[in-house]
């Protein structure tokens, strides 16, 4: 049987009784709205200042079986200077390791105000002890993590025991003392919107500074209509209890123009508070030379070839 | 190993983010400087001598001049249908009539771009919905039917299906092609010639259609197009030598056309006003929902005749409901139809837009409370600001009456039994919609109410194969699906 997540004292359920569930989610009309945004037609200066924001919002990320401290410390130069040739071009938010590369990556970024970001709790799957799990995130965070991406038991959600995915993100948020938390829901794996609407909850309930829709590793990742779902959760968390939670998409978007329709449907949805690296982050690792090419070809008029963009 | 600047990361505010303007071209429409009317495959000057001008609702611009049809054109125009229909039509192989259809939805197709814009320019409608909505709705209405033109026989099977004659047609300013698509559309399936009377502020893409029609190759007469205002309407329906006539409008005029064909034998068919009842249980997810709502009633700036204007709220959700509700209001975009971003356009006319001022102003005076969000309206054209009315009692004029605007009345229920009682107390019946995760009691609700078309979960949905028509004042006939042939035919 499913058990009502044990809530730590002083958080409510972040909807009130009033609302007799934890409310649903209609996949039709919730595809139509992702569609319809995804229409906006963003031009000129406005999409310029978008997709300086998407940069800001990246978090370049590499997770790969065969990263070493070389392409760890490639892709933190990327992530300090994208442009070589536009200098105001604003570094990226983070970059996202491995648990082994975080050392690398915090000597590389040391005072840029460029965060490290690890991947933790037995990441992609999730599929480990629980106190493995704890322990990971707490040595990430001692190696130098400023930001944890946790993977929530989508085996532990999927057969109803929400109270096991609960107390783990309790747990692993207690292990990161000042980091930031993120937890990476796995959409694709999670198969409806209503359970991606209450995986958010959950999470958030738990203590999540962000949530994060995918590992990257899973297709479908990121998608627009399960952003929108996640956002819609965040606003109601926010609406009922005034805190505020990020969420990170991520997975899947490779083009500017898809991050730009992202940010739209972030600023109709949750508005202007929320565009900001603080609230809204990009996992991505190829999405960041498309911006700048879009960048350039705004500023300059031409496109140019993609050799001339840094490959980090 | 090169040295890499370390720079600060900006510090992360928020980003002021306004759009840019996004319009869309309007040179790919050529209007010209005139029009007259369309018969017999001509356009021809009006014996009446009369012209009158077009204005763009948005900016009052004067875009065109347009023939004003007197009872002479009008019998003209009836006498080209018939000698149409006499001469070659009715005769024509099903397969042949069927080939024409599919050209002219092909047609508008291609064009759809051009007639996006027209639409937009001449009724004030978001490019986003005349181009989305509007105009494929449009071309899909003219394959459906072209697709039945052959196989009527077996839409009415042993019935011996056969032409009326001559369809005469008058049709609103809401949806100007697309409602010339509902009319001429199944009556040429069906082996009719047609007069067409468009409505008198959004003549141009109607007069753009008989362009259409000469390209397709239509042979003369089959299509005729009369315009003016409701003088010329008037003539139509009291013209000789009409066999059937399809109104869709207001119900004031409806009863008046009634009341005149009674007793001539004249087939008839009303499309009319509605008051729907747009009902959210509390188990419905509720922001798509309240994208539903806001859909429902502003979307054409609510001159809508199926418009979701009256929400009825269960009271349990009602506050979280109208909290989303009035901040989803806050977002939308009202001002230039053209703006690929807008999402609320101009009000179609200057006596509309009085006709909603006058109605809120009873809705405040009754006791009403009125939201409104903030809002940059143009200074020229016809506006009118998304509107949301809370404490509305069932007895008020704006819980009962057509307001054919962007404003909605919110009233509150405790049971589905009230929920149906209150959806049905009134003198419309023409759309519903019901929010609510239970399959079981959309079935129960949809048994009990007295409305045309009933959406689940969704709202202001079309589809050509789908009937569509109302109960009560609402109107009667059918449009749309098989159902929408009937009128067109006769039966031995």
């Amino acid at each position: 049987m499913a058990q009502a997540p044990a809530l730590p004292e002083g958080f409510e359920l972040p909807l009130e009784p009033r609302i007799p569930r934890i409310g649903s989610v209609d996949a039709v009309a919730l595809e139509e709205r992702a569609a319809t945004l995804a229409k906006r037609s963003i031009k000129r200066e406005s999409k310029v200042q978008a997709l300086e924001l998407a940069v800001r919002m990246m978090d370049l990320t590499t997770l790969e079986g065969q990263d070493t401290p070389g392409k760890v410390a490639a892709i933190c130069s990327k992530a300090l200077r994208p442009d070589p040739v536009d200098l105001s071009i604003p570094p990226v938010a983070a970059v996202c390791v491995y648990p082994n590369l975080v050392a690398t990556a915090k000597e590389r970024l040391r005072g840029s105000g460029v965060k490290v970001a690890s991947v933790a709790t037995m990441f992609p799957s999730g599929q480990s002890p629980t106190q493995i799990k704890v322990a990971e995130a707490r040595a990430v965070v001692e190696l130098g993590a400023d930001e944890v991406d946790m993977v929530i038991d989508r085996g532990a959600f999927l057969s109803g025991r929400y109270a096991k995915v609960y107390d783990e993100i309790v747990r692993v948020k207690e292990a990161c003392g000042d980091a930031h938390l993120k937890v990476i829901l796995e959409t694709g794996e999670l198969g409806t919107y209503d359970n991606v609407r209450r995986a958010s909850l959950l999470a958030m309930a738990a203590g999540a500074d962000f949530v994060k829709t995918s590992t990257g590793k899973i297709s479908p990742a990121a998608t627009l209509p399960v952003t929108l779902c996640m956002m819609e959760a965040v606003r109601d968390v926010y609406a009922e209890t005034g805190r505020v939670v990020g969420i990170k998409p991520a997975g899947g978007i490779r083009a500017a123009k898809q991050s730009v329709q992202y940010l739209v449907v972030l600023h109709e949805t949750l508005g202007r508070d929320w565009l900001t690296p603080d609230r809204f982050r990009f996992g991505a690792s190829s999405l960041l030379n498309d911006v700048l090419m879009q960048i350039r070809k705004e500023k300059t008029g031409r496109y140019q070839s993609g050799d001339y963009f840094t490959i980090d | 190993m090169a040295h890499v600047e370390k720079r600060q990361a900006s510090v992360p505010a928020p980003l002021e983010w306004e759009y840019a303007p996004a319009p869309e071209a309007r040179d790919i429409v050529q209007i010209r400087d005139r029009y007259g009317l369309f018969i017999g495959g001509e356009e021809v000057e009006p014996r009446s001598g009369e012209w009158f001008t077009s204005i763009s609702p948005s900016s009052e611009e004067q875009l065109f001049e347009v023939a004003q049809a007197g009872k002479e054109d009008v019998g003209l125009a009836v006498s080209a249908a018939r000698d149409a229909f006499v001469n070659g039509w009715s005769e024509i192989a099903p397969a042949e009539r069927a080939k024409y259809l599919f050209r002219i939805a092909r047609i508008l197709q291609e064009r759809s771009r051009e007639f996006a814009v027209a639409e937009s320019l001449d009724g004030g409608k978001p490019i986003r919905e005349s181009r989305d909505v509007d105009l494929p709705l449009a071309a899909a209405h003219f394959f459906y039917y072209a697709g039945w033109a052959d196989k009527l026989e077996y839409a009415f099977p042993q019935r011996d299906p056969k032409p009326v004659g001559v369809a005469a047609q008058i049709i609103p300013w809401n949806f100007p092609l697309l409602m010339l698509a509902w009319k001429i559309a199944p009556a040429l399936a069906c082996g009719n010639t047609v007069v067409l009377k468009p409505a008198e502020t959004t003549p141009l893409t109607a007069m753009l259609f008989t362009d259409v029609c000469r390209q397709a190759e239509l042979p003369p007469g089959v299509v005729n197009v009369v315009t003016g205002d409701g003088a010329t309407g008037a003539h139509l329906v009291k013209s000789e030598g009409i066999d059937k006539l399809a109104f869709t409008g207001s119900t004031e005029v409806g009863k008046l056309i009634q009341r005149e064909l009674a007793g001539t034998g004249v087939k008839l068919t009303l499309e009319l006003g509605g008051k729907a009842a747009n009902i959210v249980f509390d188990d419905a997810a509720l922001d798509q929902a309240v994208e539903g709502i806001v859909n429902g009633i502003y979307f054409n700036q609510g001159h809508v005749c199926c418009a979701g204007s009256r929400l009825l709220v269960q009271e349990s959700i009602y506050e979280p409901l109208i909290d989303k509700l009035k901040r989803r209001l806050s977002t939308l975009r009202v001002g230039d139809p053209l703006d690929k971003n807008t999402d609320v356009g101009a009000i179609n006319s200057k006596a509309q837009l009085e006709r909603i001022r006058e109605l809120v102003a009873s809705g405040e005076e009754e006791g009403a409370e009125i939201y409104q969000p903030p809002c940059r309206l143009p200074e020229r054209g016809y506006w009118f600001v998304p509107t949301l009315f809370t404490n509305v009692a069932q007895s008020y004029r704006i819980a009962q009456e057509e307001i054919f605007g962007p404003v909605l009345s919110v009233l509150t229920f405790r049971t589905p039994e009230e929920a149906v009682e209150k959806a049905n107390n009134t003198a419309y019946g023409l759309s519903a919609g019901i929010w609510t995760e239970k399959g079981s009691r959309i079935l129960w609700m949809v048994e009990r109410m007295r409305a045309g078309v009933v959406w689940a979960n969704t709202f202001n949905r079309f589809d050509p194969s789908s009937p569509f028509g109302g109960y009560k004042e609402s109107g009667f006939g059918r449009e749309g699906g098989r159902h929408g042939l009937e009128p067109y035919l006769t039966f031995e």
